[in-house]
């Protein structure tokens, strides 16, 4: 099989497997409880918040909040930190958010809060002088994600930010960096971000755990309350074996940072023109340098999606499409119509998305591949006239 | 990950009778591809029978697989028992497909109709369908759903909900707004199968004679007229307009565009008012 789906979510590396499995056997025990017995699972979360810390360049450990996944994450920094600002009812995101932030925002705005978009260009990048007209005295929130999760464009965050607390410092910041974290270094203590969320499962730690970085003076109020847990911000249990991995996959990602921007982004350059010099219906939905370094999104012009990721399937290969027919919607990705895809491509676009797992050989193979499927594909196709068209442009 | 059966994967991995016929007698097109699906059917006849299908598909698996077996289906058969196949019969001919994926057969009936069109003229095949006469009225701007097309999936597939009649046609599936006017169509629908169903001659008559005194005379009454129920034959009511609407010049209108629309909606849609 060959995986190249890592932004849907990624293998567990054994080391983490490995972290994590006395927790799950032998020391069970409740981190609060006072017998000796508790000592070490209390260990692991203090351990695994120190690495997180790290891993986000945050400035204490107990900026650290862990959470169920990305989307908790999410919605703690965003409801918890209007809960507390109750005054100022405007927020600005982008068009192009992660369904975990835009629907919460869909929600405030039925509540009368009113929420801008901030649109993309073609190439998807980030309309930052339309998002800096579009901050007011009483922006309650301002959120932004790190980088794209289908097209894997960065944005420029900390600039954002800098803007932001010069221009109303009141005015918070959220960062969903699910996408960014593993695949480009994050130093939270040098920007001006205020909250920050991940999740584990998209850096080789298993589903199920996630974390928020809180900057030490923005207030908010818990998504779950409860007990005393993570210093009463997120009530529950600690789930020990959770946390042990997700900070092992904090420090592993880490280590393997510079292999992820420079071998990574090598096999992603490599897979993108293999396939556009031997694919005449091809074209890259986005080619900016600044993005991570794992992603790429190419739309298949006149040939739908779904079909192809089958005919991928049928060859062991794995990856994820922008098409309405794979999500059970009917409508095709936001992100990708923000961007102006034309709907030749739209329908077509498939993302491939690597890891430090994926070898030479996988790439090879689907450059290998990829013409056979596409000849099947576009014969069945009842655009026939145009695809000549195409054929001929490309010689 | 769809659940596709055996014979939809058998259908995308090698479809059959794919491409054009250049000299085809019969062409039939639904869908579009900035919707995300379309199929064109090519059939070449002789006499009535279809001799030879192909098509050309942009879609899904299921879309591929339901064109792909709709020309295996249609393949010898005449152009009558062509006519009769439905969404239905293409989705069990596939061993079935997942809900959200219905909107692939419901596309393969409606080129083959668009074909058949041709042949048979607009009218006929739409009569045939049991289609309401303003059909064409476009429902869903986001995916250009008719009326005609709701009210077809309805009936053929007995759909009941807003979500059911989105998976079959994808009315409804983008922003959503057309979701209440599905909902008046299906309640609409429903309202109508009831009454041509559960009424027995006496109990139409009964009905007949219950609209007019409660909900026609009255208003007839405020201009001074009225109306008088005679008979009820099959479904011709016949009525003697009375008073002031006996010398009437409207009283033609009257009775088509008023007597006769009020007792089809509340009554039944086939019945048809002259005076006597």
């Amino acid at each position: 099989m060959i995986y190249l789906d890592n932004n849907a979510t990624t293998k567990i590396d054994e080391r983490v497997l490995e972290e994590m499995l006395p927790y799950l056997k032998e020391d069970y025990a409740n981190p609060s409880s006072m017998y000796d017995f508790a000592k070490k699972p209390a260990a692991a979360i203090r351990e695994a918040r120190v690495k997180v810390r790290d891993f986000l360049g945050a400035a204490n450990e107990k900026d650290i909040y862990f959470t169920s996944c990305g989307s908790e994450s999410a919605n703690t920094a965003i409801k918890g930190v209007l809960n507390c600002n109750r005054e100022k009812r405007h927020i600005i995101t982008t068009k192009v958010e992660h369904p975990a932030v835009l629907n919460t925002y869909k929600e405030f705005e039925k509540n009368g809060y009113e929420v801008d978009y901030i649109g993309v260009n073609s190439q998807g990048e980030l309309d930052i002088e339309e998002l800096k007209s579009k901050l007011r005295k009483d922006t309650a929130l301002v959120s932004v994600m790190y980088a794209n999760n289908e097209t894997g464009v960065i944005y420029p965050v900390e600039e954002i930010a800098e803007y932001i607390k010069s221009k109303s410092p009141d005015t918070r910041f959220f960062v969903d960096a699910v996408q960014a974290a593993g695949k480009i270094p994050i130093n939270v203590k040098e920007t001006k971000i205020d909250l920050l969320g991940i999740s584990g499962h998209k850096f080789h730690a298993p589903k199920g755990i996630g974390a928020l970085y809180v900057k030490p003076d923005v207030r908010f109020t818990p998504l779950i309350n409860g007990g005393h847990q993570e210093r009463g911000m997120r009530a529950g249990t600690e789930n020990v074996p959770y946390i042990a991995a997700i900070g092992k996959a904090a420090e592993l990602a880490q280590e393997a940072l510079s292999y992820e921007l420079k071998e990574v982004t090598r096999l992603r350059d490599k897979l993108e023109e293999g396939i556009l010099k031997n694919v005449f219906n091809a074209r890259l939905n986005t080619g900016v340098k600044n993005r991570v370094p794992n992603t790429s999104n190419i739309g298949f012009e006149y040939v739908e999606g779904e079909l192809i990721l089958l005919h991928l399937s049928d060859l062991g290969i794995c990856a994820s499409s922008g098409s309405a027919c794979t999500s059970g919607s009917l409508e095709p990705s936001h992100v990708l119509r923000a961007m102006g895809v034309p709907f030749t491509a739209l329908h077509g676009s498939i993302r491939f998305s690597l890891s430090r797992f994926t070898k030479e050989s996988d790439i090879d193979f689907v450059i290998e591949k990829m013409p056979d499927i596409m000849k099947k594909l576009t014969s069945i196709s009842p655009f026939q006239e145009e695809l000549e068209v195409l054929r001929k442009r490309r010689g | 990950m769809w659940e596709y059966s055996e014979k939809v994967l058998e259908h995308y991995r090698n479809p059959r009778n794919v491409g054009k016929i250049d000299d085809a007698d019969l062409i039939g097109e639904a869908g579009s591809l900035a919707c995300g699906d379309s199929l064109k059917l090519y059939l070449k006849l002789d006499g009535n029978i279809i001799k030879d299908a192909k098509f050309q598909t942009f879609g899904c698996g299921s879309a591929v697989a339901s064109s792909s077996i709709l020309t295996e289906m249609i393949i010898g058969k005449t152009l009558e028992e062509a006519k009769k196949i439905t969404n239905k019969d293409i989705a069990e001919e596939l061993g079935g497909l997942p809900q959200e994926k219905m909107h692939c057969s419901v596309m393969g009936q409606e080129a083959l109709e668009d074909a058949l069109k041709k042949y048979y003229g607009k009218e006929e095949i739409e009569e045939e369908a049991g289609l309401p006469k303003s059909g064409d009225k476009i429902v869903c701007t986001c995916f250009n759903v008719t009326e005609n097309q709701i009210w077809e999936a309805i009936k053929v597939n007995g759909l009941k909900t807003v979500e059911e009649v989105t998976n079959y046609t994808k009315a409804g599936g983008a922003c959503g707004r057309c979701k209440g006017l599905i909902k008046d169509i299906i309640d609409t629908y429903y309202k109508k199968e009831v009454k041509e169903e559960v009424l027995t001659p006496t109990q139409k008559i009964l009905k007949i004679s219950k609209v007019i005194d409660q909900q026609i005379s009255p208003q007839l009454q405020k201009d001074g007229g009225d109306v008088e129920l005679i008979d009820v034959e099959g479904n011709k009511v016949k009525v003697k307009l009375t008073g002031m609407c006996s010398g009437c010049k409207n009283a033609t209108m009257t009775l088509k565009s008023f007597v006769e629309s009020v007792l089809k909606d509340k009554v039944d849609a086939n019945l048809e008012v002259e005076q006597v």
